[in-house]
């Protein structure tokens, strides 16, 4: 009996052990030839941009230019793109002040300020983040055509300039900050914009850090909202916007490397962005997740 | 005395910040959300075209919806197809992104793992990338002698069929009864001349397209990432005494995940499959970009549709009428869900 019991554990040590680097080995080449299957498709784009139209649609496609041809740039060019890129970083630039602004007032006033209705406001925000955008499509259409904001910058700006969102991650952040920090100014007789601005606000940097991320690239990669508010003038389109009538304009004869450095392009600046951010990236989806 | 009046002159200063704080958020919102929801309630009882000046549109009652749901005609078999195509959209990327992204986070999330923060990045990607560029991408990799066709090819050793894939209208279980011999010329008539909603039953069983399958991988492929990095936060958020004190008692890793991971995960299941939920019922920028509801209306989704009538068709009422069922739709599905998952999610 009791060499029995001994040998059993050893057993189990050794195929456990066994397990464990086939485990090990598997994930690996799993996780890797995923890890294939997500950077491939971005490596083509880019190869295809630079090539000439005959070559792109040579068997089997490949990863290297066999001659690098500017072809597909020179034709944005043409299409006013430069105009459209202007437009994205502008209404994206926009977007993420007003968002900075708005959310981090209103985050602090309702992680921190006692007011009558607090509760009311902060389930109404609550409310709207239930609302599917695509159903507001048409209503925000018709809001914006009463305001005579249809084609105009305002449009394409004012309605963005503060999300639910935003304001949740603002609050949860400014919930997190030490209570003692802004009692000891309130004695000292500081109102509660001066505990803001001075006392809380400098804490804020991470939490601000990724408002600023998660801004810009949801105005910056925003298709549905310019597609409703431009609707005649080409000389406001955005990038995203630009690019999905510049397919629908080709028609049947589809210039690959103009569409693929088109795509390149829109996704250049946020791929800058999230290789030098990618912890706030990360940090911020798990924060808001998991709160949901 | 002082005191008193102290405490109430901070009340009062504080009610005075805290509204002034929020002034610009309320503003904007009741702008830009509550009053266009209250306007799209009213529009989605009109003939509105969008052209004209809304006030000038007729009110004509419940006419759009009964278009849309009850009265035979194009506008209901519209519908009924788009809220077909719809659900199969959802039924197949749900799962599928909610058990990828599942597997993907146990594997990246196993302690002795290296390069975590390179797989992590890499998965995270596309969830960062515009979705129109992504469209167009995937655009090009569906034509028939584009990658994906390539990649079929060689993993088959050459078996494979290139296909034209945002250009196939043939559903998915279509092909599979076709392999048995069942096709529109053979199914029997119950199947080909009942019709249900505008819709015959045959249409209703089709399967998703080979086109709409193309972007349901497609989008799959995009929204792992952030599923993932979900899953993981709550991963770490597991104490790991539980997992040390299970192995004591003789736990395999298989039995510790079913016991321990996953029902510890359940809330953020919960989250993620509302998350999917609502963003597959609301798929629009991609068949914008890739396939403008074809071929043959097999990619025709509720959000498009709800553009096409509004902007394209110059019938922003019926559109509104739609936009709001939609939104009945997915409201009644997360409460669904809700009940089925959740229950333990709300303690």
């Amino acid at each position: 009996m009791a060499t029995m019991s001994e040998s059993i554990p050893q057993g189990s040590l050794r195929t456990r052990a066994g397990w464990a680097t086939v485990k090990t080995l598997l994930s690996y080449g799993v996780l890797f030839l995923l890890a294939l299957t997500f950077i491939y498709p971005f490596l083509l784009a880019i190869a295809t941009s630079f090539k000439s139209l005959p070559e792109i649609n040579q068997f089997p496609v490949s990863l290297i230019p066999k001659e690098i041809s500017l072809e597909g740039y020179q034709r944005l060019l043409t299409f006013n793109v430069p105009r459209w890129t202007l437009n994205s970083a502008l209404v994206a630039v926009f977007v993420t002040l007003g968002n900075l602004l708005f959310a981090s007032l209103g985050g602090y006033a309702l992680a921190r300020i006692r007011f009558p209705g607090s509760k009311a406001v902060f389930l109404g925000i609550l409310g709207t983040m239930m609302i599917p955008g695509i159903v507001l499509l048409i209503p925000m259409f018709i809001v914006l055509k009463m305001l005579g904001f249809v084609d105009t910058y305002a449009g394409l700006i004012v309605p963005k300039l503060i999300t639910a969102f935003s304001i949740f991650l603002m609050k949860q952040f400014f919930e997190s900050v030490p209570r003692e920090l802004e009692e000891a100014a309130r004695i000292d007789g500081a109102t509660p914009l001066q505990i803001f601005a001075r006392v809380v606000l400098p804490t804020a940097k991470p939490a601000l850090v990724a408002l600023i991320i998660f801004s810009f690239q949801g105005a910056w990669n925003d298709f549905m909202h310019p597609l409703i508010v431009i609707t005649v003038n080409q000389q406001l389109f955005t990038l995203p916007l630009g690019l999905a009538l510049l397919r629908g304009g080709m028609g049947q004869n589809l210039q690959w490397n103009s569409l693929m450095a088109g795509s390149m392009l829109t996704t250049l600046p946020m791929a800058i962005i999230f290789f030098i951010f990618q912890r706030y990236f990360i940090e911020g989806i798990s924060y808001s997740g998991i709160k949901g | 005395m002082t005191v008193a009046t102290g405490v109430r002159g901070e009340d009062r200063q504080n009610a005075i910040a805290g509204w002034l704080f929020m002034t610009p958020t309320l503003l904007i919102f009741s702008v830009f959300i509550i009053i266009p929801i209250i306007a799209a309630v009213y529009f989605s009882m009109t003939n509105w075209n969008g052209i004209s000046p809304p006030a000038e549109a007729n009110f004509i009652g419940l006419d759009n919806y009964k278009a849309i749901l009850t009265e035979p005609g194009i506008r209901q078999t519209d519908f009924f197809t788009a809220l077909k195509n719809t659900t199969y959209f959802a039924l197949g990327v749900v799962p599928m992104q909610t058990i990828l992204s599942l597997l993907l986070a146990v594997v990246v999330n196993q302690s002795l793992l290296r390069f975590k923060s390179f797989f992590r990045t890499t998965y995270y990607f596309p969830s960062i990338t515009s979705s129109v560029a992504i469209s167009l991408m995937f655009l090009f990799f569906y034509q028939k002698s584009g990658l994906v066709n390539q990649v079929l090819g060689t993993l088959t050793f050459g078996a494979w069929e290139p296909i034209a894939w945002m250009a196939d209208p043939r559903g998915l279980i279509h092909i599979v009864l076709s392999w048995f011999g069942l096709t529109i010329q053979t199914a029997p008539d119950f199947l080909t001349q009942t019709d249900l909603f505008g819709v015959t039953l045959w249409s209703w069983i089709s399967g998703p397209s080979v086109a709409l399958t193309g972007i349901m991988i497609m989008n799959t492929w995009t929204t792992i990432g952030t599923m993932m990095i979900i899953f993981l936060a709550a991963l770490q958020d597991i104490p790991n005494f539980v997992y040390e004190a299970s192995q004591i008692d003789g736990a395999s890793p298989w039995t510790q995940f079913r016991r321990i991971t996953l029902p510890m995960l359940r809330p953020t299941m919960f989250f993620v499959v509302t998350l999917g939920l609502i963003g597959t019922y609301q798929v629009f920028d991609q068949i914008y970009v890739m396939s403008s509801g074809g071929p043959a209306k097999t990619t025709l989704t509720i959000a498009y549709l709800v553009y096409r009538n509004g902007f394209n068709n110059s019938q922003m009422g019926l559109g509104a009428a739609i936009a709001i069922v939609l939104f009945i739709i997915i409201f009644a599905l997360t409460m669904i869900q809700r009940r089925i998952t959740g229950s333990e999610a709300d303690n």
